[in-house]
């Protein structure tokens, strides 16, 4: 059985880590940090940390007033806040003026769990990928997660970096070769190709070995970035499978899926199923249970993986 | 001390901004003016006598930050910065233009001299705020000036930067409300009472000041005597009238964000070259 861990924790570690060797570093927090663990870097740099209570608008506002004066602020909130609640100040505030903001949200997706639909943001990935200026990173465990936030602080840019509630299990290949902007072949085959992003990688494995098992040859590409996408890894699996896989713990409205079937559409069309949200809000529950109740485990995309191959096996 | 003749030629750098402001909305035949005519007095003071600033150096670490918070009165902002130096005068020709650097709204990566990029309300505090508090950080002794529209200040947000600049003690914010009782669609009492607005402040813990927005010894001597106040911010609420300078614009909502034809312009003109 693999470690499961908070993809969240990786986010804090790595500010704490920053923020030894770079003095630009500073974080903000919405009054939640007990929830996102700033309040380990808090504990440790208590003159860095900024508790902006409950004002997430102000608190993206004072990052980019900060980034303007060369500072690196990561502020930090829960999904849904970062990309709604202050989304305009977001879109005005940070990512038009490109400033170097990097925005921390945690309690993204359904695995959110029992807090429900207000709190599982399922539509972030969209907004942000929407905005330009904007780098989207969704890593898939928590060394990843530690990894996209170390990479975030070395570019320059507005990043918005998605994280989980819940502990997620840990992903040994995703542990090497993190660049952003750069997608990890975790696995090889030249009939299917299964494109994962966050922490449903681990599905996405599962359901290749389901299909290997079955004779099918399937890839499995891993995207921790979002925007920009690896157009140069998806279009070769586009030459060299006959279709695609798309998963996310996101609507699949907006987010991995569509940009991967814009890409090929124009370039080298295959088909395109998409493993996600099916365009609803959630509701309480256990993470487990959820992703079982939304369609989000490895059966589900063995299933869209049938559908795809389906005309081609014909 | 502040001379007569200082005062007079802030009044002539006054009147020039104004003629400015009304040729570049007139020209771009969009744009607002009857709150960038109101403003023209602070910004003068500000930049042509309060404000340390270099226009050939514009992000000089030591400057004073300006963030026009009202984005919307652009024309204001851009005048004065043309008129300090930080680009050609010809360049205000080009407001609002395709390839120009001079955008409806404040944008800061273009234009030499704008430190923030603004233009939906209620953001500019919020942001000061954080330059501020970087400020304090790095032990700098420049200022914030922020200027707000007091319908502006309906956003919630201005309220919650309100707090944050008090609970972080920054005393270099100097803050002003351009109090002219006019928004886009009327009277700001009737469109979300504003009333009683410097107690308001005062309980979020800025030192409050009410002056005359147009009074420019009352404008320059609040601003100097904000440094015997430390550990609060400071917020300026200036008396103001929308569209001043113009008659038939003074104190008129509809001139909030219209353009004015010919014959508009040139009484407009008129007026502020015979005053």
């Amino acid at each position: 059985m693999p470690e499961w861990k908070h993809t969240r924790q990786g986010y804090a570690d790595a500010l704490i880590e920053l923020a030894r060797r770079d003095d630009r570093i500073l974080v903000l927090d919405s009054d939640v940090a007990k929830a996102t663990k700033t309040c380990d870097f808090e504990v440790v740099f208590p003159d860095r940390f900024f508790n902006c209570g409950v004002q997430e608008g102000n608190m993206m506002c004072v990052a980019a007033g900060l980034a303007l004066e060369g500072y690196i602020p990561f502020a930090t909130t829960f999904a849904t806040f970062a990309a709604f609640r202050a989304g305009d100040m977001v879109r005005n505030a940070i990512a038009y003026p490109k400033l170097n903001v990097k925005i921390g949200a945690t309690h993204a997706g359904i695995t959110t769990g029992g807090d429900g639909a207000s709190h599982q943001c399922n539509e972030d990935i969209a907004v942000m990928r929407a905005l330009p200026n904007m780098t989207v990173l969704v890593p898939g465990d928590y060394e990843e997660s530690r990894q996209a936030t170390l990479a975030a602080a070395s570019m320059y840019g507005p990043v918005y970096l998605r994280f989980g509630r819940d502990v997620y299990p840990v992903v040994e290949e995703l542990h090497d070769g993190f660049a952003i902007g750069k997608a990890k072949l975790l696995r090889r085959g030249d009939d299917l190709t299964i494109v994962t992003t966050g922490i449903l990688v681990s599905e996405g494995l599962a359901a290749a070995e389901t299909l290997e098992g079955e004779g099918i040859a399937t890839r499995v590409l891993h995207l921790p970035t979002v925007k920009p996408l690896d157009e140069e890894a998806l279009l070769r699996a586009a030459r060299e499978t006959r279709g695609f896989v798309t998963v996310e713990e996101h609507n699949i409205l907006g987010g991995l899926g569509e940009a991967v079937a814009a890409l090929v559409s124009l370039h080298h069309p295959r088909p395109v199923a998409r493993v996600g949200v099916r365009d609803v809000f959630g509701e309480s529950g256990q993470a487990s249970e959820l992703l079982d109740l939304y369609h989000l485990r490895a059966a589900h995309i063995v299933s869209s993986a049938h559908a795809v191959l389906a005309p081609a096996l014909r | 001390m502040l001379t007569a003749e200082t005062i007079h030629r802030l009044q002539e750098v006054a009147r020039a901004i104004r003629r400015d402001i009304i040729e570049m909305v007139y020209r771009a035949n969009s744009g607002h003016i009857g709150g960038s005519l109101g403003a023209a007095d602070l910004l003068t003071c500000l930049y042509f006598h309060v404000m340390r600033h270099r226009p050939s150096q514009p992000d000089w670490a030591d400057r004073d930050r300006f963030i026009l918070s009202k984005g919307h009165c652009s024309p204001v902002l851009y005048a004065t910065l043309a008129r300090c130096g930080y680009f050609p005068a010809e360049d205000l020709q080009q407001f609002r233009r395709t390839g120009s650097h001079l955008q409806g709204h404040p944008y800061a990566p273009k234009t030499p001299g704008v430190d923030v990029s603004t233009g939906t309300l209620g953001l500019g505090i919020s942001t000061g705020g954080g330059m501020a508090l970087a400020a304090k950080l790095r032990g700098q002794h420049h200022r914030v000036f922020i200027l707000c529209g007091d319908g502006e200040i309906q956003e919630g947000q201005a309220w919650e930067a309100a707090m944050f600049a008090n609970k972080y003690k920054l005393d270099n914010i100097i803050g002003f409300v351009d109090r002219n009782y006019l928004q886009t669609d009327g009277y700001s009492e009737d469109i979300m009472p504003l009333d009683p607005l410097r107690p308001k402040w005062e309980a979020f813990g800025w030192r409050t000041l009410q002056i005359d927005g147009h009074d420019l010894r009352a404008i320059i001597g609040a601003i100097d005597e904000v440094p015997s106040h430390p550990g609060k911010p400071t917020m300026i609420i200036l008396r103001t009238v929308k569209g001043k300078g113009v008659s038939f614009m003074e104190n008129e909502a509809m001139w909030h964000g219209t353009p004015p034809n010919q014959d508009q312009y040139e009484r407009a003109m008129q007026e502020l070259a015979d005053a």
